[in-house]
């Protein structure tokens, strides 16, 4: 037996393990070795976690004020000071300058502020009918400050207010994109699968919506709502503006595909066992690129956050008291508040992490869709 | 290609139209109409408009009629007399709102485009050739970086350091001893030195998303087959690279104008909002905040004529450029 049967013989298992497993096996073990895209995946994992739990995860609720506190630094955790043992923050002792009167903080020793975990805070109801009054992590006594990533101009707690924020806009984010994809999907198969002019006017139309600048188009919608607007209402009105204008990439794409597929064998198969075109399309072919849909979905999902916070930023989408990362960098955006404040830039952070991250695992996904390629 | 060029010139037409449409439902959409307003406005003011006055007005405007009217009255007045409406909150006409600010939107989005370029193309270049480098790495790591961080949040760390370092902020395009000066040479240095940020925070996005295009351009390219042909025949790389890949990975430039430059304007209305910049950016804004919707409407409608030039342009350049397009067109 020479060396290279050898080896053959040694790679079998393997290769009847990868000869049987299930597509979404092998999509799995294609995705594990993209490296950043599995770690990113944990990531947004977590943060799906926190915006289910968000009033149990932030250690105040979103309507929380302190107003001895505004724009106070963030404090340190430790573990050790004078008085012994166990988990506290310093308090602040805080100055007026007496010209600009601006309010400066420092950290104080002397004061000692108990932090523990699942401690009693403010009353909620987690998925809006349990209710419950503790908190992941918070000041042993309720009324202590306890502000670990600062607070805002209006003092309010910036870790609450981000984790709340997280859930808005990371929520306009998906629903944006399953809305998109909705309209996306309908017409880029109607597209693909049937040419001749509708392919044509389905085009047209997309390429119409793509040559007006999105921002600009977006805003334009954006300014016919009525400022007396709920938070609600606007909340999923921008959300919708959102999505009329983003399906246009998601519908090209599946067209592509059905245009591809509309030849294969077993499309004219299922047509000669006269299967109706709805479940031929949505039936037959759809399934077959599965994977490249949730690709594309995880890929058009930043473009949907970032509109969102330019949007909100500019004062033009959601508005106070609603809570998004870009009505939070509202309050970073006068620089004399900025220079003495750079935690406000926090939300910011939090926008790249996670555009990050979908776009990692978005990668990967696309990668790994086609798990037959090599 | 005067086929491929009347073909394209028919579409830009079309394209313009429906941009018109798509401008008036803009318009139109929020409550009340420009009379309305500025009776609103006089009535606050203590001093009410006549009836006639009112009627005088709506007529001007074409307030009256069914929609499609109103929109004939609005698209034939631009068109034949280049009347894009009254200005609400400025109380002019659109267009005197709009011209001096028109010059240095195109001025700075033209400059940072080259820019973005000049730019762009070595590093993409070089990622390309030295892919698994160390420096490659670095370039796809910054690209990505640069994708995911709105360029509004890149102008804000710019001022939190020029704040904290330099202790005041750079805005607009001029310094004001410079501002009113009649053009010499202290005058563009100055105007470059304030240009240098706008130019960073709008032009990041566009240096990265072309830095990817250009490097996966170029390493599909360096895969065929006649670049292996051509080393195994002892080409040196330097030649063998400038010969044919280069040139093929060049499209992406001509091509991006047209997705380059909307976003080039688009980065303009955010940055122009904290740079106080001369441009349209900070108008747009202000109008919509007001629903001074004509402007609003011929501030939009500009940018989107401006991007189908731009694509108008890129298209013909890449049909000019690249006979695979010209002819794949003909069928």
């Amino acid at each position: 037996m020479t060396l290279k049967e050898a080896e053959g013989i040694a790679e079998r298992p393997a290769e009847v393990a990868r000869t049987r497993a299930s597509q979404r096996k092998l999509v799995w073990w294609a995705f594990k070795k993209h490296r950043l895209a599995l770690v990113s995946a944990w990531l947004l994992a977590g943060m799906l976690v926190v915006i289910a739990l968000c009033e149990f995860v932030a250690p105040f609720d979103d309507r929380h004020r302190d107003s001895a506190y505004t724009t106070a630094p963030p404090q340190v955790l430790k573990l050790w000071s004078d008085s012994g043992f166990g988990l506290h923050v310093d308090g602040y002792t805080s100055e007026q300058d007496p010209r600009s009167l601006r309010i400066t903080y420092e950290a104080n020793p002397e004061d000692r502020i108990d932090v523990g975990f699942f401690v009693k805070g403010e009353e909620y109801e987690l998925f809006g009918f349990i209710p419950m009054d503790r908190h992941l992590l918070g000041p042993q006594d309720p009324g202590d400050p306890m502000y670990l990533w600062g607070t805002t101009t209006d003092g309010q707690d910036l870790l609450s207010q981000v984790v709340y924020a997280t859930r808005v806009s990371a929520s306009v984010g998906i629903i944006g994109v399953l809305l998109a994809f909705l309209l996306g999907i309908v017409l880029g198969a109607v597209s693909g699968y049937f040419g001749g002019w509708i392919d044509n006017a389905v085009q047209r139309v997309i390429e119409l919506i793509m040559s007006v600048p999105s921002i600009p188009l977006w805003l334009g919608l954006a300014a016919a709502l009525p400022a007396q607007m709920g938070p609600v209402g606007r909340y999923f009105i921008i959300t919708t503006i959102l999505a009329l204008v983003a399906w246009t990439g998601l519908a090209r794409e599946v067209r592509g595909r059905f245009l591809a597929l509309r030849s294969e064998e077993f499309v004219t198969s299922a047509m000669l066992d006269g299967s109706s075109h709805t479940r031929i399309m949505f039936r037959h072919m759809l399934p077959s690129f599965s994977s490249h849909i949730i690709a594309a979905l995880s890929l058009s999902i930043p473009g949907m956050i970032l509109a969102e916070t330019a949007l909100s930023w500019l004062g033009m989408g959601l508005r106070p008291p609603a809570v998004s990362w870009g009505v939070q960098l509202q309050d970073a955006s006068k620089w004399s508040v900025l220079s003495g404040a750079p935690w406000l830039l926090i939300p910011g952070l939090c926008v790249v992490l996670v555009v990050l991250a979908f776009n990692f695992v978005g990668d990967g996904l696309r990668d790994a869709a086609d798990p037959y390629k090599h | 290609m005067v086929r491929y060029l009347g073909r394209r010139a028919l579409y830009m037409a079309a394209t313009l139209l429906a941009i018109s449409l798509v401008v008036f439902v803009i318009i139109s959409l929020p409550p009340g109409d420009y009379v309305t307003a500025l009776q609103a406005k006089y009535s606050v003011m203590g001093q009410g408009l006549t009836e006639s006055d009112v009627a005088n007005l709506r007529q001007r405007y074409g307030l009256d009629g069914s929609l499609f009217a109103q929109y004939w009255h609005w698209i034939t007045q631009i068109v034949l007399h280049g009347d894009l409406g009254m200005s609400f909150e400025h109380s002019k006409p659109v267009e005197d709102v709009i011209a001096p600010r028109l010059g240095w939107t195109i001025a700075v989005s033209l400059i940072t485009l080259l820019v973005t370029w000049a730019l762009a193309f070595p590093i993409g270049v070089y990622s390309a050739v030295k892919q698994h480098s160390v420096g490659d790495y670095a370039v796809t790591t910054m690209g990505f970086l640069g994708l995911a961080t709105p360029n509004f949040l890149i102008a804000l760390v710019f001022i939190y350091f020029s704040v904290t370092w330099a202790g005041s902020v750079p805005s607009g395009l001029c310094s004001p001893e410079w501002c009113d000066a009649s053009w010499n040479l202290g005058k563009v240095l100055d105007l470059l030195g304030h240009l240098w940020i706008p130019m960073i925070v709008i032009g990041t996005g566009g240096v990265a998303g072309l830095v990817r295009i250009i490097r996966n351009n170029l390493l599909d390219e360096l895969r065929r087959p006649y670049v292996t042909a051509a080393r195994a025949r002892g080409v040196p790389e330097g030649p063998l690279l400038r010969r044919y890949p280069l040139r093929v990975a060049l499209n992406p430039f001509v091509s991006t104008i047209g997705w380059v430059l909307p976003m080039l304007l688009v980065g303009d209305i955010v940055v122009g909002q904290i740079l106080s910049l001369p441009t349209l950016g900070p108008i747009l804004l202000g109008a919509l905040k007001a629903q001074d919707m004509y402007l609003a409407g011929s501030v939009i409608m500009v940018l989107s004529v401006v991007t189908v030039i731009g694509t108008l342009v890129s298209d013909l350049l890449l049909g000019w450029l690249d006979p695979r397009i010209r002819l794949g067109h003909q069928r």
